[in-house]
């Protein structure tokens, strides 16, 4: 007789069900999408066989926009209207952006986040972002034939709140479903530790384009537990490029430069950093706009001088890391090392240097990310189970609060495991006070105009008390995303209207909105038929998850009437499912989500003593 | 119970299945960890209805805070003396002994010397030491809350304890200060 085959309470999927979902590295310079597929993480290509796409999209007069090889190959000759590294704008304000006059962009100051002006429109980074993903998700979905059930999209983990919030909305006006944020050097940890069964402290030495990032893991029995992390979302490959770029103004006697001649020097740049990496020199030359000849010869040690102060910012942020693990340089087992600019030798060098031994280079620098991406992003679809491994990961930069006088109070801790939470109760200082204002910052420093602003908001409709006596509890929580949200409630008067505060930065979901029918205009059906199919398929997936946690756990959590109840708010949902009615789906999704609330909290109380009954058992093994 | 906002009516110790005492078992307390998070965490309920995502938070932030608190014994001491009724007034009772202030005088004027000269070797030293005084005093946690259940004596030296750690941080700063 056939042995039946039996999923992992509520955990895994039948086999034939297999959801597609990927994980997409959106990278300052190259981005890439990969998927699990018959238990290996694979890069999909383009129909031309390439896996990067470049993280360039062109704006043209007529209204289309290209994306990839086809907008790097003209950035020169079009550079106000062909975006390059977009990452860096992600969650800044212009002021962040220090070398504003040295790139061809028309700059925009907006509240938040800056814009670019292009001949189709001011465009924010988000918008600009959200090109790169359609084309991945377009990729991978003619390539695995289906819609996505979601995606993973990595963030390097030095990102803070604003830039991590940036990408998530960037991902939804491509009209995915993220599954999670997930920090760059931990998924490539990921894909590193399960190919290699590696077991110990290792760091994961991450220079990207754009950014940088080292974070300290622990790995052991498949838990990969961040220990510590750090790094500057400002310092990568680019500033590199910028310093060869800055020696050819000097020596070769350019100044005041056009846009085209700035984007070629700098494209000019790059391919001389890359050439240094094989060779002891590189040659320069290019045609400026107005005729002039660029010829120039770099040799790799002028190259190494002039770029050694940025090699000493990663080293700095390295030691930084260590001090918060509480670790020295001989407790690491190894150094792995991510992303395109751990190419140059000079870093090679003083990273094998710090360390004391060889770094692992045994892994495809441009691809780990996305290869370790696709693997959580497979367990987070339910297509494996989850138990085979745990990811803790921490929040890079501490979250605090404005006191007075301008100074910060830290409320989480960088470095502190998420998800975490922090409540802290504030009060009133005046008699009758009705009204309290405060104000999120993150980062470091002590002083609020040192740290980056997150939210400020107003705390309305406090009972009037008297001075000191209201008491205002405001929640602080940070998900797994890494993303903060803050909630508060009076206490005091008994009443707990809470009310929950999204940061100032983030788009509203009108916006959203706007920018998605700013995009489809030409397809407005499209996306009407698309956004109902996805809301069926959520449905589905609805009805598939609270039937399975049934046939698992009902008769034992739950007696026949609260079964009943359950059971017939799915009946309702399948009634309406294939409808085209997308309130009438919505509100039957919402009434089978509040039937199975207690459901899910019997079942969260189960596994929890489950946790401590193996504990107890491995104890007694010990 | 309001189901959306559980209660959490087991306290840390519970939760951790650990008894309630001062002196721990880490290594059991870790193991108690990566149980429940391997059970909880967010990344187990990714594909699973709202409810239990929602839920699958608030447990696992639940279990990271229960972990800060007890891994740490100054957190830890002061959980268990609250437990006890006992507050610590580490904001309101500034009456430390005299040569107790008098050393924090002479390791904050160190601290500030180690600055200036951009010593880091006097940094290491000084949070060695540091890390030395911690653990007499930890010792002495355990002494007078387990054993001799002396928990004002226990709070005076909680507030010790957090001198220290206020120390630790600025010796934290100051390396990166003199690293940047």
């Amino acid at each position: 007789m056939a042995l039946l085959q039996i999923a992992e309470p509520g955990l895994s999927a039948a086999p034939h069900e297999h959801r597609l979902a990927v994980g997409i590295d959106l990278g300052t310079t190259n981005s890439l999408v990969a998927t699990v597929r018959n238990g290996i993480s694979t890069v999909l290509n383009d129909i031309e066989g390439c896996a990067l796409l470049p993280s360039v999209v062109r704006y043209t007069a007529d209204g289309n926009v290209q994306v990839g090889h086809a907008a790097q190959a003209v950035q020169s000759e079009d550079p106000q209207n062909t975006i390059v590294s977009v990452k860096r704008f992600m969650g800044r304000g212009l002021k962040d952006v220090g070398e504003v006059g040295n790139l061809p962009y028309r700059f925009v100051d907006a509240p938040g986040m800056l814009q670019l002006r292009t001949v189709a429109g001011a465009k924010s980074p988000v918008e600009v972002s959200a090109e790169i993903l359609k084309i991945l998700r377009e990729r991978a979905e003619l390539s695995l034939g289906g819609e996505l059930v979601g995606a993973v999209i990595t963030v390097p983990a030095y990102f803070d709140d604003a830039q991590r919030q940036a990408t998530k909305d960037a991902a939804r006006l491509a009209g995915l479903n993220v599954l999670r944020l997930l920090n760059e050097p931990t998924a490539a940890a990921i894909a590193y530790g399960l190919d290699n069964a590696a077991e110990g402290v290792y760091a994961v030495f991450d220079l990207g384009g754009g950014t940088f990032d080292i974070s300290i893991l622990r790995l052991s029995k498949g838990v990969f537990e961040v220990l510590s992390t750090n790094g500057d979302s400002a310092l990568g490959g680019d500033d590199f490029d910028h310093r060869i770029y800055c020696w050819m103004l000097e020596n070769g006697g350019i100044s005041a430069l056009s846009a085209h001649d700035t984007r070629l020097l700098l494209t000019n740049a790059r391919t001389a950093k890359e050439q240094l990496t094989e060779y002891p020199q590189a040659k320069i030359t290019a045609i400026l706009g107005g005729g002039d000849l660029v010829d120039l010869t770099l040799k790799r040690e002028a190259f190494y001088d002039m770029t050694q102060n940025l090699v000493a910012r990663t080293l700095q942020a390295t030691r930084r890391a260590l001090r918060d693990a509480k670790l020295k340089v001989e407790d690491i087992k190894g150094v792995v090392m991510v992303g395109g600019s751990t190419r140059m030798p000079q870093v090679q060098h003083a990273v094998g240097e710090f360390f004391g031994q060889a770094p692992l280079n045994n892994l495809d620098p441009d691809k780990v990310v996305a290869l370790g991406a696709a693997i959580q992003a497979n367990v987070l679809a339910g297509n494996r189970s989850a138990d085979e491994w745990l990811l803790l990961d921490v929040i890079p930069l501490s979250l605090g609060i404005e006191t007075m006088g301008g100074l910060v109070e830290k409320i989480i801790p960088r470095n502190s495991t998420i998800p975490n939470a922090r409540a802290q109760e504030f009060t009133t200082y005046k008699d009758g006070q009705t009204a309290m204002s405060i104000h999120v910052v993150q980062g470091e420093r002590e002083l609020v105009s040192d740290c980056r602003s997150l939210a400020k908001f107003e705390l309305r409709g406090i009972p009037p008390m008297v001075a000191g006596s209201a008491r205002i509890r405001v929640t602080f929580q940070v998900d797994a995303d890494g993303l903060l949200s803050v909630s508060a409630r009076e206490m005091a008067s008994g009443t707990e209207a809470g009310i929950v505060v999204k940061p100032s930065y983030g788009l509203s979901d009108e916006e959203i909105t706007r920018m998605l029918q700013d995009s489809t205009r030409h397809a407005r059906d499209d996306m009407v038929a698309r956004t109902l199919r996805e809301l069926q398929t959520e449905a589905a997936q609805l009805l598939e998850a609270v039937g399975n946690a049934l046939q698992v756990d009902g008769d034992a959590l739950l007696d026949e009437v609260a079964q009943a109840r359950i059971r017939s708010s799915m009946d309702a949902l399948r009634a309406v499912l294939e409808g085209d009615d997308q309130q009438t789906i919505k509100r039957a999704v919402e009434a089978l989500n509040s039937a199975s609330t207690e459901f899910a909290q019997l079942r969260m109380d189960k596994s929890v003593k489950h946790a401590l009954a193996g504990h107890k058992l491995s104890e007694l093994e010990d | 119970m309001d189901i959306l906002n559980p209660d959490f009516q087991q306290d840390f110790f519970q939760l951790f299945n650990l008894p309630a005492v001062f002196k721990i078992d880490s290594a059991a307390l870790e193991r108690s960890f990566l149980a429940l998070q391997a059970q909880v965490h967010p990344d187990k309920f990714a594909h699973l209805f709202d409810a239990e995502r929602r839920l699958s938070m608030q447990w696992a932030t639940r279990v990271n805070e229960g972990y800060q608190t007890l891994r740490s014994p100054l957190n830890r001491a002061r959980y268990l003396l609250l437990q006890h009724g006992v507050d610590t007034q580490e904001e309101s009772n500034t009456a430390m002994p005299v040569d107790f202030l008098m050393q924090q005088m002479e390791w904050r004027e160190a601290l500030e010397a180690a600055k200036q000269a951009k010593d880091t070797s006097a940094l290491d030293e000084m949070e060695q030491r540091m890390q030395h005084e911690a653990r007499i005093l930890q010792q002495q946690l355990s002494i007078d809350i387990d054993d001799t259940r002396d928990y004002a004596a226990a709070s005076g030296i909680v507030r010790k304890l957090k001198f220290l750690e206020k120390l630790a941080e600025e010796i934290g700063s100051a390396f990166d200060e003199l690293d940047s």
